[in-house]
C-alpha cells in the first residue's frame, strides 16, 4: 500500500492543480503549494474518507493560532503526513 | 417561499439525526419573477441551490443544537434538472454525507410531486455564531418552520 506521504499528494494533486510531482515531503501545504482554505477544505474532506478519520483540523488551527504550536508540525506535508498516521493508529487502537 | 428575502424553507416535516426533509412552496408572485423572466416566470437555479443549502444548515444546526452556523463554502456536482414556476409546491431533503472539524457536507435534493427537480453535494462550514443577533434569529426562523428542539 501507498505511504500516507503519497496518498496525501495525490489527494491534493487531484483536488487542487497543483502538479503531483510539485509537492514533496518539505512542501508546506499553503506557503509553498499555495493550497487556500477552501482547497485545503476539499482536502481535508479527501483525506478523512479515504483514511476513514476526521482531521481535527480546527484543533490544529486553534493551536497554531494561539502560539502552541507552529505551522509546520501540521502543514508541511511529511508531519501532516505523521499526524495522519497517528490518527489512523489511534483510531485502530479504538481511540 | 419568501424569495426576495431569502427564506427557502416553509416547513420541516421530518428530521433525524442524518437527514431533514422540508416544504418549500414557491409564491405565485415575487419581484425575482419580474427579471428572471418577463413573461415566463421561473425560480432561478442558484436559488434552488440556496434552498438545498438551507435545508442542509437546518439539519447541521439541529445536529449541534444550535453551537455553531452553518455556512455554504462549496457546491458540487450541482445539477438543476427541471424548471420551477410559480405556485410549485418542492419537497426539500438534506442528508449528511459526512461531519468533519469544522466543516460538514451533505447531498442535497429537491423534487415536485416525485418528480426530480436538482441535487447537488454541499460543502458547509460551521463556525460560532458571529453575532448573537444572528443567532436568536436563526432559532426564531427554526421554530417558525417547525424545526424541532429549535426553540
Amino acid at each position: 500500500m501507498a505511504s500516507a506521504f503519497d496518498r496525501i499528494a495525490d489527494i491534493i494533486a487531484e483536488t487542487s492543480d497543483v502538479p503531483r510531482d510539485k509537492i514533496t515531503p518539505d512542501s508546506h501545504v499553503i506557503e509553498d503549494l499555495g493550497i487556500d482554505s477552501l482547497d485545503f477544505l476539499d482536502i481535508v474532506f479527501a483525506i478523512d474518507k479515504a483514511f476513514g478519520i476526521k482531521v481535527p483540523v480546527e484543533a490544529w488551527t486553534q493551536e497554531v493560532n494561539a502560539g502552541d504550536a507552529p505551522a509546520e508540525q501540521y502543514f508541511v506535508m511529511k508531519n501532516l503526513a505523521a499526524r495522519i498516521e497517528e490518527l489512523v493508529a489511534a483510531k485502530a487502537a479504538g481511540g | 417561499m419568501r424569495l426576495e428575502y431569502f427564506q427557502m424553507i416553509d416547513r420541516v416535516l421530518a428530521v433525524g439525526p442524518e437527514s431533514l426533509t422540508a416544504e418549500a412552496t414557491v409564491p405565485e408572485r415575487s419581484p425575482v419573477f419580474e427579471g428572471h423572466f418577463p413573461g415566463h416566470p421561473l425560480v432561478p437555479g442558484v436559488l434552488l441551490v440556496e434552498t438545498m443549502a438551507q435545508a442542509s444548515g437546518y439539519l447541521l444546526l439541529a445536529r449541534c443544537n444550535f453551537d455553531r452556523m452553518p455556512f455554504l463554502a462549496g457546491v458540487r456536482e450541482a445539477k438543476l434538472r427541471s424548471f420551477v414556476g410559480p405556485g410549485t409546491v418542492l419537497t426539500v431533503e438534506a442528508s449528511l454525507v459526512h461531519d468533519g472539524s469544522g466543516y460538514a457536507v451533505t447531498a442535497g435534493r429537491i423534487s415536485a410531486g416525485g418528480k426530480r427537480i436538482c441535487d447537488a453535494e454541499l460543502t458547509l462550514r460551521t463556525l460560532p455564531f458571529p453575532a448573537p443577533e444572528l443567532e436568536a434569529a436563526m432559532r426564531a426562523q427554526a421554530e417558525r418552520i417547525g424545526l424541532t428542539g429549535a426553540a
